[in-house]
């Protein structure tokens, strides 16, 4: 094993070769600096026989560990799995903890993921021994307080959307679209139907038409119509007795709130089928339209977006669904149910005509405490304020880029206004600078912002989702637009230095098809 | 406003002039036609001060009984392992719990990096070369592999073992009705899979065949013999592993096992009432492409230098829509950090250490419970962290009773198997890990013994009725 120095910072080639002549100061919105050091995993660091872990002593009669357990079970040699002290594995992670941009030192309008503040209440209270050191086969007369606490969270959930019957079971986004799918499924079996078609928008996340594949159903897509809303005339064309669902989401990942609302779900109903709302967008809404008014059937949240989860570097997330009256027997169970005196159980077999489990136990309930955590503290007002602060800040950050004349490069997709994000087009910027979104959204991170959600929605040519959230202040959104002004100001006078953007992190611009041609997904022991 | 936006008055005031709007109800009115709009507050209560909402969480969590309460011997899949400080301390820092997934990798090197070194972790504790850097959980993770081996072979058969967790049977159940397989379940016999009728339901149609070790049971499988059966068919090997007996047990790389897949939370997670965790799943090379969720893979930058990105991305939804091979976005990148930090804590000796432990502990609570009156095993074979016994008091109610008494006296003697089985309905299943000590065993013994004893009176005895 190689004992590397992670402190010659100097003797890295690939900082030497680039004096920062294109560093930036870093602003009161920006991040600091992050650790540049040379990557070494913990793989390649520690010594043989070094340990952090005490294991407790033997407090039984030995018995002899070939009879319990016979050579022919055992493994040969032993898991190479490091060998290092607690300080050495508590640098090693901190180390690498500081080569990562995070929510809590800069702004990441990240489209589509709502990357809001994430109070630091929730995770203290879902570290409290009763939450978390909880077994999720605890006989639920003594897990009363976490089932009132989900059968609360149901009820807000069920208020949000406007649809009445929650469950909490699905672990992510997708795990509640298939959960949507496969309700359909057997809502359409359960009438004796076969149908074999889901419609999805052309501007649907990924995620949508992958689900409909795994939830054996054939994807049909359904065009966009000039504002940014589905096509009806295509939509009619397309709705038949075969289709199943139409999957949307509203406003859309154009950040365009479908005024044809009432209207679509009139088509799809009309034939039989279902309507499915992807929550992904719910922070543009809350408290102020409900997917159950509008006709959908099915919604499912994402926590970790709306009701605010720490993302984690990507999950864990939490996609509960909400449905309406007729789906409801199809539901997964177990079902919580609440008995006159008060009290609550789990019901195997609460759903009579249930799709069955998608999960193992009850769901990501340490989710559930926060975002619980959340509705209790933002209340009704609360949770209409963080929604009309949202709009209020992606309308005031596009008026503000319009000011600083970005828009003629930069100009907006679809509309005038936007509900709670917006999609430019990089386009114009490309033909005229010669710089790309990709290179924008590099040469972002040397200002010390997070960049937009680039290359979706795919609709768009050179496209930019620009989420900022409630969380930011007026000051941040200023601060972001100059930047934006700043790069294409720059890229008029040499684009070559946001195309090989970025300059002051940990590392530049990766080999990502090299990466992807010979891959490499372990380290070499 | 609220303690989490920032918009002042004076702000509102400039922000809404440079819209070019009168008010913030102009943005939704001019947006959401009328007879969608809510026009009425939620129907929710009113938001509370911080301190309000610390002391309601805490009210209700003080109605739980957790690990910290009682001697629990319960697992059935998630079970009560110390989670070391540095993992509240790592998982706790800003840079690892607020970013998302690397989509920009530049500056997500210590998330990228992070899942490399998992994936190096769960390769060498499978024996598979090749990991993905994590999918929701257990049970979910089983399906996740047959819908692998649906995309890989097209057949519409998949064999699963009883002793595989119900929950994940009946997740894969769930999955596969939606996209068109069919599952047959093999018996157990004397607390293992029944080999012969295993290898009678494997034939032509066979897509893949599950099975889990240790078994739901707590046995120890002859995955050898398993997956050999399945050896000239075109059938996946599926295999749910307890990935803390993995530092004891033959690897299922070492096993004919194609694709490794299990529940992570033993692994430094919490037990959190269920979640969240994370599965991990790990395959022989013929399936890298096939494989389900995030990967993170070793490249250099354009100043040569290492550096680790998102890779073989052509495999997921985002790039594949309909044709991916699942439709997971993320994978549960921080639950499998605690994770790989978890086992770099424990270390090569301790994973050891700790599997020899739990033999040791489980073999001799198996000996003091059998010795009970009323108590025997329901099966003989090797366990490594959890074993079943069957109560003599009358089926499903008496277990429930004696579990009842138990918890009265502060010990969890386990899981109801009545629940999941119908030909164990006087089963329970005890789980053991590090922090239950031989007292605690001793504990479990003379409470368990004065628990089965009260409700053997009882049947004897019945109390007259009024």
């Amino acid at each position: 094993m190689s004992t590397l120095n992670d402190n010659k910072l100097h003797a890295d080639p690939g900082i030497e070769a680039h004096a920062l002549h294109h560093e930036i100061s870093v602003t009161t919105a920006g991040a600091t600096p992050m650790q540049r050091d040379r990557a070494t995993t913990i793989f390649e660091k520690g010594a043989a026989g070094r340990r952090a872990f005490v294991a407790p002593a033997l407090d039984v009669p030995e018995a002899d560990r070939e009879q319990l357990l016979p050579p022919k079970f055992r493994r040969d040699a032993a898991a190479r799995l490091p060998e290092v002290s607690e300080p050495e594995l508590v640098r090693h992670y901190v180390k690498l903890s500081r080569r990562n941009f995070d929510l809590d030192t800069g702004f990441y309008p990240l489209g589509s993921c709502t990357m809001k503040h994430n109070p630091r209440l929730h995770e203290r209270v879902a570290g409290l021994g009763g939450h978390a050191r909880l077994h999720p086969l605890q006989t639920p007369e003594r897990a009363q307080g976490a089932l009132e606490l989900m059968y609360n969270l149901e009820g807000a959930l069920a208020e949000v959307s406007g649809l009445p019957h929650v469950s909490l079971q699905p672990s992510a986004g997708s795990h509640g679209e298939l959960a949507g799918v496969l309700l359909t499924r057997a809502f359409h079996e359960d009438r004796g139907q076969h149908r074999t078609k889901v419609l999805t928008p052309d501007t649907a996340h990924g995620t949508n038409p992958a689900t409909v594949t795994m939830a054996g159903y054939t994807v049909v897509k359904v065009g966009t119509n000039p504002d940014g809303g589905v096509d009806l005339d295509d939509l009619r064309a397309k709705a038949d007795e075969d289709v199943a669902c139409l999957m949307l989401t509203n406003p859309n990942t154009l950040g365009v709130f479908d005024p044809n609302i009432a209207e679509i779900a009139e088509i799809v109903h009309a034939v039989g089928a279902t309507l499915y709302y992807d929550g992904a967008n719910l922070n543009a809404i809350m408290g102020k339209a409900r997917p159950g008014d509008m006709g959908f059937d099915i919604v499912h949240f994402n926590l970790h977006k709306s009701f605010t989860q720490p993302h984690g570097g990507g999950g864990p997330g939490s996609g509960p669904i909400a449905v309406s009256d007729r789906i409801r027997p199809f539901l997964m169970n177990p079902r919580i149910v609440k008995a006159d005196d008060g009290s609550f159980d789990l019901d195997d077999h609460g759903y009579e005509k249930s799709i069955g489990r998608l999960r193992g136990f009850q769901g990501n309930y340490g989710c559930f405490v926060r975002s619980y955590a959340y509705i209790c503290s933002l209340g009704a007002e609360g949770l209409a304020d963080a929604s009309e602060t949202a709009v209020l800040n992606a309308n005031y950050l596009l008026a503000k880029l319009r000011e600083h004349g970005v828009a003629e490069q930069l100009p907006l997709a679809f509309g005038e206004l936007c509900m709670h994000e917006f999609v430019l087009s990089g386009s114009p910027m490309k033909k005229a600078l010669g710089i790309k979104t990709l290179d924008l959204a590099k040469r972002l991170l040397d200002h010390g912002y997070h960049p937009p959600t680039v290359y979706f929605p795919l609709l768009v040519d050179e496209a930019l989702l620009v989420e900022p959230t409630e969380t930011e202040t007026k000051e941040t959104l200023d601060g972001f637009a100059e930047a934006i002004a700043a790069i294409l100001k720059e890229a008029g006078e040499d684009a070559t230095i946001a195309q090989n953007a970025p300059y002051t992190t940990p590392v530049r611009r990766l080999d990502e098809a090299g990466a992807a041609k010979n891959p490499v997904i372990r380290q070499p022991l | 406003m609220t303690q989490y936006t920032a918009v002042t008055d004076a702000d509102l005031a400039e922000m809404l002039a440079a819209i070019g709007v009168g008010s913030v109800q102009e943005l939704f009115d001019r947006q959401i036609p009328a007879n969608v709009r809510l026009g009425r507050p939620l129907d929710l209560p009113a938001g509370l001060p911080e301190q309000e909402v610390y002391a309601h969480l805490r009210a209700l969590a003080a109605r739980n009984v957790s690990a910290e309460d009682e001697i629990t011997f319960l697992g059935a899949g998630m079970y009560d392992h110390y989670v070391p400080a540095v993992i509240d301390m790592l998982l706790g820092r800003s840079e690892f719990l607020t970013p998302y997934t690397p989509y920009q990798p530049e500056v997500s090197q210590g998330s990228l990096q992070a899942m490399f070194e998992y994936q190096t972790a769960i390769s060498e504790l499978t024996g598979l070369p090749v990991s993905n850097a994590s999918v929701y959980e257990g049970p979910s993770a089983v399906a996740s592999a047959g819908y692998l081996a649906r995309l890989a072979n097209g057949k519409p058969k998949f064999v699963v073992s009883r002793g595989l967790h119900p929950h994940a049977r009946d997740t894969l159940a769930t999955y596969a009705h939606g996209f068109g397989a069919e599952v047959v379940e093999v018996p157990l016999k004397d607390g293992v899979t029944d080999l012969e009728a295993w290898a009678d339901a494997i034939d032509d149609e066979t897509g893949a065949v599950f099975f889990a070790q240790p078994n739901f049971l707590g046995a120890v499988e002859d995955a050898e013999a398993l997956a050999a059966a399945a050896k000239n068919s075109s059938a996946v090997v599926v295999g749910q592993y307890d990935p803390i007996p993995l530092g004891i047990l033959k690897p299922p790389g070492e096993c004919g096992v194609d694709v490794a897949v299990g529940e992570g939370q033993t692994l430094g997670n919490r037990l959190d009432f269920g979640g969240p965790s994370f599965g991990f799943f790990a395959a022989t090379e013929a399936y890298l492409r096939r494989m389900p969720g995030r990967i993170a893979g070793q490249t250099v930058d354009a100043d040569g230098r290492r550096g680790f990105v998102l890779t073989l991305q052509t495999r997921e939804q985002h790039i594949r829509r309909e044709k991916a091979t699942s439709n997971i976005c993320t994978s549960q990148a921080l639950n499998a950090l605690a994770g790989v930090v978890y086992l770099s804590w424990l270390g090569k000796g301790g994973l050891v250490e700790l599997g020899e432990l739990l033999l040791q502990r489980t073999h001799y609570a198996r000996e003091r419970l059998v010795a009970l009156d009323g108590v025997s095993a329901l099966h003989e074979h090797p366990v490594v962290r959890e074993f079943a016994v069957a109560l003599d008091v009358g089926g499903r109610d008496g277990v429930a009773a004696v579990i009842r008494r138990c918890q009265d006296a502060g010990v969890n003697p386990g899981y109801a198997l009545g629940r999941d089985y119908d030909e164990f309905s006087d089963g329970l299943l005890v789980a053991l890990t590090e922090q239950r000590s031989k007292a605690d065993i001793d504990r479990l013994a003379d409470v368990l013994g004065a628990a089965v004893a009260a409700e053997r009176e009882l049947l004897a005895h019945p109390p007259a009725t009024a």
